[in-house]
């Protein structure tokens, strides 16, 4: 019987694709869904989340410090609660600020952290208080346009 | 003019009875092999043997075909992004489309016709030859003995040959990238790595060739055992197994993208 040789050959091929998986896991992909012990859990209300996704980075500074963990819809003041999970090594304080920004001109939207001066620190189920919507492009030529035509009718009248 | 119709109605209502109690019998067939499956854990040999035929053959042909197709990707993904300026995301673009769709398919649709036609036309032989028969009147179980260590092989091995042809899917795709197009070495896996998610994408597209690797290894399988015992229907039962499995991949392919990349 060649049971050693074939032995190996299967034991190879075992290898194989555990190495290539080892490889997909560390060189391909981060594993990035924070665990409940190493991380906390704060909420932010958004008049408008814009086009904002569950697992959309949560930057500050530019470094990711979290992620989106829910997006849900709070009937009670009608606007969208964002829960953030955090990474426990990052502590912010208290009054900081979210904002809903986009990377680059058409990249994905993330929410970006600016820290405040506050002594004490957000815990696990704090509230964001300080927020910025999300820019949204209808809004913004709109605005324009209508700062535009206030401009032209204010020429109008005292000439 | 009427018994015409007769007729052909009759062979409808024939020919859907008939697939009916073929869905019936592979049901069963699938669901004795997972009862009679247990002998396995005292002779673990026999998985090991159908592991090399099954597996360790089908290596090199996903290997190079994998490469090729993640050198097609690069190729066509850089031609592509360039028009937006944004060829820096190939890394993105190469090792998502693997992990998550060409890997499992592409690797199951290859493993269907490398390993499954095997498979079918060993089993078909068997039954052809009276082995299996032979096997009974020596109290020997046919589907503990012959069938169990094939299913659970192709099953064992599909999620590897799975996650190898992505892997080397994403070198091809890193070789014509990088190497031959000269993107930047850093920008191509660390943008990659922002993009592609462990659970998301990964883990799912291996959970993916888990369910082809059960569904081809049971199409297979049973085409053989259900084979007509002569030449004919050996050939018959593995062009079978091709085309079932083929369209069994692609629609499964559908049904579990729904589930797990919705949202």
């Amino acid at each position: 019987m060649q049971r050693g040789i074939l032995d190996f050959w299967v034991g190879l091929f075992v290898i194989g694709g555990i190495a290539a998986l080892l490889f997909l896991a560390v060189k391909v992909s981060t594993i990035n869904t924070l665990s409940t012990a190493d991380s906390y859990e704060v909420t932010a209300d958004f008049n408008n989340i814009g086009g904002l996704k569950v697992r959309a980075p949560v930057k500050s500074a530019g470094v990711v410090v979290g992620r989106v963990a829910k997006i849900s819809f709070d009937n009670g003041n009608f606007e969208a609660k964002v829960a953030l999970r955090l990474d426990k090594r990052y502590q912010f304080p208290a009054d900081t600020s979210a904002s809903i920004l986009t990377s680059g001109l058409l990249g994905e939207q993330y929410v970006a952290l600016q820290p405040g001066g506050d002594s004490k620190n957000l815990a696990n189920g704090g509230k964001i208080r300080i927020t910025q919507s999300a820019v949204v492009l209808e809004n913004l030529i709109s605005q324009f346009i209508y700062n535009k035509a206030q401009d032209k009718g204010a020429g109008h009248a005292n000439p | 003019m009427f018994s015409a119709v007769y007729r052909s109605i009759g062979g409808l209502g024939r020919r859907v009875r008939e697939g009916v109690w073929t869905l019936g019998y592979a049901a069963r067939f699938f669901l004795a092999v997972l009862l009679r499956s247990g002998d396995l854990l005292r002779r673990p040999g026999l998985v090991l043997r159908e592991l090399y035929y099954v597996g360790v053959l089908s290596v090199i042909i996903i290997l190079v075909s994998s490469l090729f197709v993640g050198m097609v990707l690069g190729l066509q993904g850089y031609e592509t992004l360039k028009v937006y300026g944004s060829d820096s995301a190939l890394g993105v673009l190469v090792a998502l489309s693997l992990t998550r769709e060409l890997g499992p398919v592409v690797a199951a649709l290859l493993f269907a016709s490398r390993a499954g036609t095997a498979i079918t036309a060993e089993v078909g032989l068997m039954k052809t030859t009276e082995q299996l028969s032979a096997m009974e009147m020596m109290a020997v179980d046919p589907i503990a003995r012959v069938v169990a260590p094939r299913f659970w092989a192709g099953v064992i091995s599909m999620p590897l040959l799975a996650a190898m042809f992505s892997a080397a899917g994403i070198f091809g795709g890193y070789l014509v990238g990088v190497v031959l197009i000269g993107l930047d070495d850093g920008t191509f896996w660390s943008q990659m790595q922002a993009a592609v998610q462990w659970h998301h994408d990964v883990l799912n597209g291996i959970v993916k060739s888990a369910v082809f690797g059960v569904a081809v290894s049971v199409i297979a399988l049973f085409e053989g055992f259900d084979a007509q015992p002569t030449a004919e229907g050996v050939a018959l039962a593995t062009t079978r197994t091709v085309v079932v499995s083929s369209l069994a991949i692609l629609g499964l392919d559908f049904v579990l993208t729904a589930f797990m990349f919705k949202g």
